[in-house]
């Protein structure tokens, strides 16, 4: 049920066309609150709430230092990466798998051929 | 060897992104090295296996000038897509049987190089397939490209189970 509770906090967390925004700016690099605030005309505290928000379905990570608190893509965000590297990785799988096919059927062919040579 | 000889179950196929601009695939094959040589070389080979069916990649075209200073380009194409996909670039070094390094010059921005090395062990010889990115920026863009699609169509999905 955990993973049920997580998946719903993505779903609400991705259901506000600001928070999406916010997603797609810290994609083009970290900022702070008070950035992201000014940049979708918003109050410090209505910005802090969806960030919040962001924050609790692993999508946004925070780190506060001095007086400023730096948003950045969360956890959930690397998890895209590993994706697409395993998407990746299927491509070449695929990729191989045909190459060693057709590597197979030249050492056949080479074998037939040496074998004709000799006869 | 015996003609009835049973193949060794294909071995693994290893993805690694070896820095912040490096991505890094590697395979061992069966075969000595230069017939996995040839495979990559000769236009005729590298179409039967660079375009995965099961992808539902075709080649249209395919050109390749496999010596230093050489050009390559080739034409792919998908049910998706009207327009054929056009992959091209130079040939930076050929060393037969050892490494062939290519440039990815279709792109609107720098592309990665790729460097592929050969190397005989035994029976086998391992493949090194190594992309290197212009930056972190650009093998990052690139990852994103795809799984910000990915996103995008989520967001869709979303949206339209919401208005319902």
């Amino acid at each position: 049920m955990v993973q049920y509770a997580h998946l719903d906090a993505s779903f609400a967390a991705l259901s506000d066309a600001t928070r999406r925004g916010v997603l797609e700016q810290l994609g083009r690099g970290d900022a702070s609150i008070t950035d992201l605030a000014e940049k979708f005309h918003m109050t410090l505290t209505g910005m802090k709430k969806h960030v919040g928000i962001l924050e609790q379905a692993g999508l946004v990570a925070t780190q506060k230092i001095g007086r400023v608190r730096t948003c950045k893509l969360g956890p959930r965000q690397l998890a895209e990466e590993t994706a697409w590297i395993e998407a990746y990785r299927a491509l070449w799988a695929s990729r191989f798998d045909a190459l060693d096919n057709l590597i197979e059927e030249l050492k056949q062919k080479e074998k037939t051929d040496g074998r004709k040579r000799k006869a | 060897m015996a003609a009835n000889e049973k193949r060794d179950p294909a071995s693994p196929t290893n993805v690694e992104r070896k820095s912040d601009r490096d991505l890094v695939v590697t395979r061992t094959f069966n075969a000595p090295l230069r017939i996995v040589f040839e495979a990559w070389t000769k236009p005729e080979l590298f179409q039967r296996w660079w375009a995965p069916k099961s992808f539902g990649i075709t080649f249209i075209s395919c050109q390749m000038d496999v010596r230093t200073g050489g050009n390559y380009r080739m034409e792919l194409g998908h049910p998706s897509s009207e327009k054929p996909m056009a992959f091209f670039g130079r040939y930076i070094e050929v060393i037969p049987n050892a490494r062939i390094v290519w440039t990815n010059d279709e792109g609107s921005e720098e592309g990665p190089v790729t460097t592929v090395t050969f190397e005989e062990r035994g029976n086998e010889t391992l493949v090194v397939f190594h992309d290197r990115y212009p930056s972190k920026e650009t093998l990052d863009a690139a990852i994103a490209s795809q799984a910000t699609s990915g996103f995008g169509q989520q967001f869709e999905q979303l949206d339209a189970l919401l208005a319902a």
